[in-house]
């Protein structure tokens, strides 16, 4: 017998975090869920708010170093050259030569790790379930070594100093990194293999969670978000720090901002980060690593200078607001997890739940460095 | 379905390599010469004192402020045995706040304080955290052993 009474269906909320596997770290979405689409999404972050810009305002200009590698923690090196640099010009010192290239050869190393890290993680939410992971870590973990090598920890180095490095690398620094970039040149061709021809892969990534190009500058997303959607901006090239201009490098852009085109920049931009270390090894100059009239103690003139660095993620940058003394009056951070994980709704909007998991993976947020 | 089999030959292949982890408990991997777990005071072991007089530049430059440090009148120093006149009374540090950004062995002028390089330095989980507050015959138990490879930055 066919029941009279109408059968209705409502939208429920599902709650994703802050403990879930695919969140990244302690962040939490209100899935508003009709059936299998999602037709709102409500991020709730802060988890791991520790006040890193205030702390580092309660710092002399050399303390607040610690605290730079805290806030994304996966591009340490980064962090810590966006913050050495706006204290450099704060105070104008001069960065000696191998300085520079010791940092950059750091700084793309640790943007090799980092995208080793996105493949990896966005294997798992995928479905690869450990396999893409594992294999990235395996390949991350060779540089990693030599990280610890040089800077003597894993995770928060603490090696720039403003003006230079807190010591200098080891003899075998160079050949350590020959030896391990074509290890690393393997793992990218392995996961190039494992997933960009994958059938599953594709029907799971391609035309997810589009963003037009225009949309895409008007969130202010940057980085690989950015460059997925088809708009060659690129710190590095378009508005040279350090000494990028001097290498011979592309910028890989996509063109239809989904899922896909972003594994697909990352992939291509550790394969470019290759090659400026390659370059950059070759042009190693000997020489001092600390300006040579350096100041004991750090003190800023009143200014306000900023700084940024293409970072893994996007444009990192640190804006000081200098009233004399050695520390700054106000610290800025600008992170680019946070304002690249600001489109999460008009991403994520019409599509199925299980794409909401891709495309939060897509973004490669740090919660660290959302919340700072 | 080609690329499934294409990946499937990766996960095969990779089988055949030979394995990249240590079975940890049981084995330890060599730790740099640089590494940095956590500071410990340095012995002097021709005037038999501790390096350190106390000077407190360490526990004012620490970021995360964790160390304390008293200092005395040095008791060698009047017998005319010791050159240094101040010498460290009590020091303690709080290994659970410590971020081991080796600023304290930066500032130490007296080259009294130094980062841990061995092992002791990171198995050092506790079941209540005041044990990892260590005093200053704890910090300096491991350099008057003579377990710590000398590795002084700069
Ligand atoms: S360790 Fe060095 S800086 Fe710290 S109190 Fe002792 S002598 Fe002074
Ligand atoms: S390593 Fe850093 S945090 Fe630890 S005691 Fe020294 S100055 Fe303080």
């Amino acid at each position: 017998m066919v029941q009279e009474q109408q059968l209705e269906t409502v939208d429920i909320n599902v709650n994703m975090g802050p403990q879930h596997p695919s969140t990244h770290g302690v962040f939490r979405m209100v899935l508003t869920i009709d059936g299998e689409r999602v037709v709102d999404v409500e991020p709730h972050i802060g988890y791991m708010h520790r006040g890193a810009e205030k702390l580092s305002e309660n710092m002399d200009y050399r303390a607040a170093i610690g605290f730079q590698d805290r806030t994304d923690y996966l591009a340490q090196f980064l962090n810590e050259q966006a913050y050495c640099m706006a204290v450099e010009k704060l105070l104008e010192l001069a960065v000696p030569e191998r300085t520079e290239y010791i940092r950059v050869i750091l700084c793309e190393l640790n943007r090799i790790t980092s995208h080793f890290m996105f493949l990896g993680a966005f294997g798992i939410d995928l479905g690869y379930f450990g396999t893409s992971f594992t294999y990235g870590f395996r390949e991350r973990e060779r540089i990693q070594d030599i990280f610890e090598e040089v800077t003597g920890e894993r995770m928060m180095y603490g090696y720039f100093r403003p003006g230079g490095l807190a010591w200098d690398v080891p003899d075998n620094f160079v050949q350590m990194i020959r030896d391990v970039l074509p290890h690393a040149r393997q793992g990218l061709n392995d996961l190039d293999v494992l997933m960009t021809q994958n059938e599953i892969v594709a029907a799971r990534t391609k035309g997810i969670g589009a963003m037009s190009a225009e949309d895409s500058v008007n969130w202010g997303l940057s980085g690989p978000m950015l460059r997925a959607a088809g708009i060659d901006w690129d710190l590095r090239k378009d508005k040279p720090y350090s000494i990028y201009d001097r290498f011979d490098y592309d910028i890989p852009v996509g063109s239809h901002g989904d899922v896909f085109d972003r594994y697909l920049v990352r992939l291509e931009e550790a394969r470019q980060s290759i090659r400026i270390v390659e370059q950059a090894l070759d042009q190693l100059p000997d020489g001092p690593i600390m300006p040579e009239k350096m100041p004991r103690r750090l003190r800023g003139p009143e200014a306000e200078v900023y700084a940024a660095v293409e970072g893994p993620r996007g444009e990192y940058g640190i804006y000081i607001v200098s009233k004399g003394g050695d520390k700054p009056y106000r610290l800025k951070i600008r992170p680019p997890s946070f304002c690249n994980l600001s489109a999460l709704r008009d991403m994520t909007v019409g599509n199925y739940v299980a794409d909401a998991v891709a495309i939060l993976g897509s973004i490669d947020i740090v919660l660290c460095d959302v919340d700072r | 379905m080609i690329g499934i089999f294409k990946s499937m030959y990766i996960t095969f292949a990779t089988m055949m390599r030979k394995p990249v982890t240590i079975e940890y408990p049981a084995k330890h991997r060599d730790v740099p010469q640089r590494d940095r777990a956590f500071p410990i005071l340095l012995w002097d072991k021709d005037v038999v004192e501790p390096f350190c007089t106390g000077c407190h530049a360490c526990e004012r430059a620490c970021p995360v402020e964790c160390m304390t440090v008293t200092m005395k009148d040095n008791p060698l120093h009047a017998d005319d045995k010791s050159k240094r006149r101040k010498i460290v009374d009590e020091f303690w540090i709080d290994y659970g706040r410590c971020m081991r950004c080796n600023i304290c062995v930066e500032v130490c002028n007296f080259e009294a304080i130094a980062m841990n390089n061995t092992w002791a330095g990171h198995e050092l989980s506790k079941f209540d955290r005041n044990d990892l507050v260590l005093d200053l015959d704890q910090l300096l138990a491991q350099h008057k052993q003579g377990k710590i490879d000398e590795w002084v930055a700069e």
